[in-house]
């Protein structure tokens, strides 16, 4: 009884019989990779120690008080209030034009040049800093028809600064994000879709509203989840735009139209005030709100990650 | 390899300085005429078909069609009788135009920039032109190569074409004896009756086919067109379409685009042969595959046969 010959198996191909060059790139590749995920880890880590440390329950639900005596000075709920009212305004705002940017792009997009005008003015605006946008917008707020938005001073004199502005501006932040994923699942659907909505007597209007719009929710909802992570966690915009003011007046319940017409805060702009860099008045504040600042982008990424992992395998049409 | 799939076909055998036999004056009907006679015998294994169905109303018409993509003719100068109650083949090698024929009928061929038409075409002796395009795709219903239901409901895919345009009336409840009736026509009702509201891409390959074919009878069509339904589908699906085919073509005028030779003799009762932009040959299907009268006929189908 003899056991069969072993098959002889190819050697296996080892890092170290590679050249000398792809050797030494492959390690650098690899030590790339390493070293963001320490920074990440470090940042999330450092801040949970410190969000740890100076988060107190009663943080969330304090307003802030304007005291040199620190240990009255609140906590920061009407920047967590703000955070939110200005991602609503902003992410909707960015919803409205850029879904229906995004649907004249791919669905009408004539004449070609207008489209391209349009396309290469999205990338103007994704491409603008936002304290760029935040100036611009402060001129353009500023401006003696729009008192409206904001408060007008008995001489005429317009603010300019209010939710309704800062959340204009912000959308601007939003809106190539929006763009760019609607566009693309509106590309992913194939043409033979469009046709078989068409071959069945409907109208383009129609089609994009039954057809082609529910099919491109899944990118459509990572595009706005994406904005909204940019627009909570931008500061130029809020500094400027939004006025110095940490309170946000919720006094007239239920907060109406006043509320964003006036001034307020976000946690970015709570965390600029209160850390060294700001007026330093209270860094371990500054640690708390950036703490929950970070756990709301990170909510907000997870978000979507879930809903463009979301799509189940087989729900695609063939091409 | 899908064993319901032809060869490729023997276009290098395929001699093209010969002219139509049914290009000579008044091509498509002229065989027609041929076939009704019932001439030559089979030269080659001709299919028994079970039933040879009684000639139909004629439904659909086209007459010296051309269709040209930026100026180069893909559809040159067609004449072709689509009649109820009968399966009409159109077969040829790739590119060949029998696509962007079928495509003109319910004028979907229009949605592309650089295409031009001439020739008339006629559904129930009224000019399509004339007819609204919205209203005429309603009677002129079209099945696709690849499987494509709307991200929806089974229901509100079939329910689809019922509705006005963008609005979700008439409500579920007016449209159910409808949708059902559409799905029993289609084979797919005993597979789906019991959870209408699933979404319809998760139903497998062969089960969207059949329900993008219930989703474009619901509307009660006249003429229906199948651009390949069966190229996506493995051979099982292919049967259980190819048989609803042949049932649907029982109340209306069913038109096929199919690259199989097979298949076009298993469901056709007519069959035109497109080559180059022209209809080399149109006659009954035992005729076509049987005994064709052109030459550039005669090698496509054998060439399948081989």
């Amino acid at each position: 009884m003899s056991s069969p010959p072993a098959i002889a198996k190819p050697p296996r191909e080892r890092v170290q019989d590679w050249p000398r060059i792809d050797r030494f790139a492959y390690y650098v590749c690899w030590a790339a990779g390493m070293l963001l995920c320490a920074i990440a880890a470090s940042i999330v880590l450092y801040m949970l120690y410190r969000g740890i440390q100076y988060l107190r329950p009663e943080l969330l639900y304090t307003r802030p008080e304007a005291t040199p005596d620190q240990s009255k000075s609140g906590g920061f709920l009407d920047p967590m209030i703000g955070t939110f009212i200005l991602t609503t305004i902003g992410v909707a705002l960015a919803a409205l034009i850029g879904i229906s940017v995004s649907v004249w792009l791919t669905e009408y997009g004539r004449p070609a040049g207008l489209a391209r005008f349009v396309e290469s003015a999205i990338e103007v605006v994704a491409g603008t800093p936002s304290i760029v946008l935040a100036i611009f917008g402060l001129l353009v707020f500023q401006s003696s028809g729009l008192g409206f938005l904001s408060f007008e001073a008995e001489g005429g004199g317009v603010f300019g600064r209010s939710f309704f502005a800062a959340g204009a501006m912000m959308s601007l932040i939003a809106l190539p994000l929006v763009v760019g994923a609607t566009r693309e699942a509106l590309n992913a659907i194939p043409r033979h879709v469009r046709e078989a909505s068409y071959a069945l007597g409907k109208t383009r209007a129609a089609t994009i509203w039954r057809v082609l719009l529910p099919a491109a929710r899944p990118g459509i909802a990572t595009g706005l989840a994406l904005g909204m992570g940019r627009i909570a966690g931008d500061t130029a915009i809020v500094v400027i735009l939004l006025g110095g003011s940490l309170l946000t007046p919720l006094e007239d319940a239920p907060p109406g139209v006043d509320v964003l017409r006036g001034t307020g805060s976000t946690l970015t702009s709570y965390v600029y005030n209160n850390s060294p860099a700001g007026e330093g008045g209270s860094p371990e504040k500054a640690y708390a709100a950036a703490f929950v600042l970070l756990l709301i982008v990170i909510a907000l990424n997870f978000v979507v990650d879930f809903i463009s992992r979301g799509r189940k395998p087989g729900v695609q049409w063939i091409r | 390899m899908d064993p319901l799939k032809s060869p490729p076909p023997p276009r290098r055998r395929i001699r093209a300085d010969l002219h139509p036999t049914v290009a000579e004056g008044d091509d498509g009907t002229a065989s027609f005429a041929a076939a009704t006679r019932n001439g030559t015998a089979p030269r080659h294994r001709a299919p028994e078909r079970k039933v040879q169905r009684p000639y139909g109303l004629e439904r659909m018409r086209v007459e010296d069609l051309v269709i040209a993509y930026a100026g180069k003719p893909a559809v040159d100068g067609v004449t072709l009788p689509m009649r109820s109650g009968e399966v009409l083949a159109l077969i040829g090698p790739s590119g060949c135009g029998k696509t962007t024929l079928l495509r003109s009928l319910n004028r979907l061929v229009e949605l592309t920039p650089t295409a031009t038409r001439t020739g008339r075409i006629v559904l129930d002796d009224e000019d399509v032109d004339g007819l609204d395009v919205t209203r005429l795709r309603r009677r002129v219903a079209m099945v696709f190569q690849q499987p494509n239901p709307f991200p929806m409901s089974i229901f509100d895919n079939v329910a689809y074409a019922l509705r006005e345009q963008g609005s979700r009336k008439p409500r579920a409840a007016e449209l159910r004896a409808p949708v059902q009736e559409a799905l029993q026509r289609a084979g797919l009702w005993d597979e789906v009756a019991d959870d209408l509201d699933r979404p319809a891409l998760r139903l497998s390959g062969g089960q969207q086919q059949r329900l993008c074919i219930a989703r474009a009878i619901a509307a009660q069509p006249e003429v229906l067109l199948l651009d390949e339904p069966c190229s996506a589908l493995d051979p099982r699906s292919t049967a259980v379409i190819e048989e609803l085919i042949g049932h649907l073509a029982d109340t209306l005028a069913v038109v096929i685009v199919t690259h199989n030779l097979q298949q076009a003799q298993r469901i056709a009762d007519h069959v035109g042969f497109m080559y180059l932009g022209e209809l080399v040959e149109y006659g009954p299907a035992a005729e076509v595959f049987g005994s064709p009268r052109d030459p550039r006929t005669r090698d496509y189908v054998e060439g399948a046969f081989g």
